[in-house]
């Protein structure tokens, strides 16, 4: 017997009342939970570089160009758990070359380039040119020929050009708002627009799926912040930290409103499928639900960034506190997506029974492939902040 | 470079002209061919007083269809309620129904038990065709929604789409599959695998818009139910003397 059928009869064994009998197989697995996790992190790190180009909040600039360069990161691993998932990823490329008008996934392939090709990309490549042409010029070897590629045959940049990047910058990132609205709005829509699923099935999904991905693309940032400058031995910036910690505080407070509005109205409504919904939150999602999503994703959060914004703290105590507040908020948002996805799964659309979701270790679905998913946009970063180091620019300008 | 001598070219090109024929031929058949494309609008009706549970439907589909026979695959199944007197509800079906069903002695006092068969409902507003990104789940010009398995990519979006469960993932083909009304039999002619093995005439196939068709003649002379109506998918499969337990 294959693997995979051992794996269903047991499974078979762990069923709560009644399913419908094609219903064992749990089809969209961890992969499909990290799919919108990384696509939100995406769209919350973009949002982020956004406050300082678009919006002019200062304090963030330090943040600016880690920003962009972690959206890029996350934006390139973004396809990856889909492709790892689809059963035939060689016809993959068929979702662009002849995409199903009607259907929300086919839309996908279209936001992602757009997003990717039209935003980032140009939006990364103004912020960085005038440094790319002087390193093409300063480096050798390899590098060099890295940097001349990448400064697309620029060999001097004017004030002129300078002050056209500035202003053409600005209306890409201007433009990249909406961008990064749609790409996370979008996701949410994937699911929220399954009318077969109650869970799902929901108007505000989109919004609560884009709020979410802000919270996490924040937290991301203030981690790999912290993170990074404790590597290179330096102190990260206080009005830096504050700043981003404010706005990851609006963020989980407007996210949190949101989700407890949807949850309240279920409770409300109590319609066809209270019964098993009830049963759900109560049984087998009563972990990831309220106690990682709720309490450590959204209320002790809140409640420490809350505190550190009333009462004076010492900047070792801050950091200390921000760092972990950014970790519980990460680990948050990943049980937020598990919830949407793995629990969207667990009842039947019989509404008269569960099934559960053994996740296993190896395999194509399995925690190992899934764990590399998720560690490939970071390395991807590595290699970028390599190549584009965001602190150059800091340095250059101390003297 | 070979040269070619007219007498060669003549026989060679006769070749080409007499296969076209074959193929001209085959297909002129085809279309002249009692199945008219289009012009049938496939329905089933179930009759639940009449269904026995005996599972012969399931057994022949899974024959019929290269269904694999472990009990997480399925075209068709059948459910087994049981009501209560207090108003609780059992449901279940072991191996789709595909054995037949045990005899069951439950303490409490039964109100009623009856089989509900199900299968694809065919829908006319088929969500699992709306959401596929690549078109590889579609509807035919009569109605039913087939699966591309070549262009399929496997992204189980369609699996999540459906409501009514009826679709699977074949480990074979690593593709969904799901009920087609046996659409290779329907072209010739004949009855879906699952109609024609009912002993007890329990399943009734036919175009819904015919007024020859036994589907037909039902449908304007009984009261008839679809699953989840709410919806809005209108499915071709049609339940008479359903429950309102039955989802």
């Amino acid at each position: 017997m294959s693997g995979e059928l051992q794996h269903l009869y047991e499974v078979l064994k762990y069923v709560q009342g009644f399913i419908y009998p094609n219903e064992i197989e749990l089809r969209w697995s961890i992969l499909i939970v990290l799919y919108p996790y990384i696509t939100g992190l995406v769209a919350g790190a973009f949002i982020l570089a956004s406050l300082e180009k678009v919006f002019e909040v200062r304090d963030v600039r330090p943040t600016y160009r880690l920003a962009l360069l972690t959206a890029l990161a996350f934006l390139i691993g973004a396809p990856l758990p889909l492709l790892f998932h689809i059963t035939h990823p060689l016809r993959g490329f068929e979702i662009l070359l002849t995409p199903h008008t009607s259907s929300a996934m086919a839309v996908f392939g279209f936001v992602y380039l757009w997003y990717l090709m039209a935003i980032l990309l140009i939006e990364i490549w103004l912020e960085y040119r005038k440094e790319i042409v002087a390193w093409s010029k300063e480096t050798k070897g390899i590098k060099r020929v890295i940097y001349k590629i990448l400064a697309l045959g620029v060999s001097e940049v004017t004030e002129e050009a300078e002050e056209f990047d500035k202003r053409f910058g600005k209306f890409v990132a201007i433009v990249g708002i909406p961008s990064a609205v749609l790409l996370h709005g979008y996701v949410g829509f994937i699911f929220g627009s399954v009318k077969a699923n109650p869970w799902w099935s929901s108007v505000i999904m989109p919004v609560i799926f884009l709020f979410s991905a802000m919270v996490s693309g924040i937290a991301l940032v203030l981690f790999l912040y912290m993170i990074i400058s404790y590597i290179r031995g330096e102190k990260p910036d206080i009005p830096c930290l504050d700043a981003m910690a404010k706005y990851l505080l609006y963020s989980i407070i407007i996210d949190f409103s949101l989700e407890m509005l949807d949850l309240g109205q279920r409770f409300y409504e109590a319609e066809e499928f209270f019964d098993m919904f009830t049963v759900l939150i109560k049984g087998k999602l009563f972990i990831s639900l309220f106690i990682i999503q709720i309490l450590i994703g959204a209320v002790i959060p809140m409640l420490i960034l809350g505190y550190l914004r009333i009462f004076k703290t010492s900047d070792t105590t801050k950091r200390f506190w921000y760092f972990l507040t950014s970790l519980m908020v990460l680990v948050g948002i990943f049980a937020t997506r598990w919830n949407v996805v793995i629990g969207g799964q667990l009842f039947s659309k019989s509404l008269r029974g569960l099934t559960i979701y053994k996740l296993q270790l190896i395999g194509r679905e399995g925690v190992y492939i899934a764990i590399g998913v998720l560690l490939i946009p970071f390395f991807i970063l590595l290699i970028l902040l390599l190549i584009l180091p965001p602190w150059k620019e800091e340095k250059k300008k101390i003297p | 470079m070979k040269r070619v001598s007219r007498r060669e070219f003549i026989k060679k090109l006769s070749g080409v002209v007499i296969l076209s024929g074959i193929k001209t031929s085959s297909f002129i058949s085809f279309i002249l061919s009692t199945f008219k494309y289009g012009k049938n609008k496939w329905g089933m009706v179930i009759d639940i007083s009449k269904c026995i549970g005996c599972g012969k439907c399931v057994e022949a589909c899974k024959k019929e269809n290269n269904v694999p026979l472990e009990p997480f695959y399925f075209r068709t199944w059948i459910e087994r309620y049981m009501i209560f007197e207090d108003g609780e509800v059992y449901v279940e079906s072991q191996n789709g129904g595909m054995d037949g069903f045990k005899k069951l002695n439950p303490a409490k006092k039964i109100a009623k038990s009856f089989f509900v068969p199900k299968l694809c409902n065919q829908c006319e507003e088929p969500p699992c065709v709306q959401v596929c990104p690549v078109g590889a789940t579609y509807e035919t010009e009569d109605g039913v929604v087939l699966v591309d398995k070549k262009y399929c990519i496997g992204c189980g979006y369609c699996v999540q789409a459906c409501p009514y469960g009826a679709r699977y993932f074949h480990p074979e083909t690593k593709t969904p599959d799901k009920c087609t009304f046996c659409y290779h039999r329907i072209k010739k002619g004949l009855l879906p695998a699952c109609v024609t093995v009912c002993p007890t005439s329990s399943r009734i196939f036919g175009k819904i818009d015919d007024p020859e068709s036994p589907v037909y003649k039902i449908l304007k002379k009984y009261p008839v139910q679809v699953l989840k109506p709410a919806l809005r998918t209108h499915p071709k499969v049609y339940y008479k003397e359903m429950d309102m337990e039955v989802r």
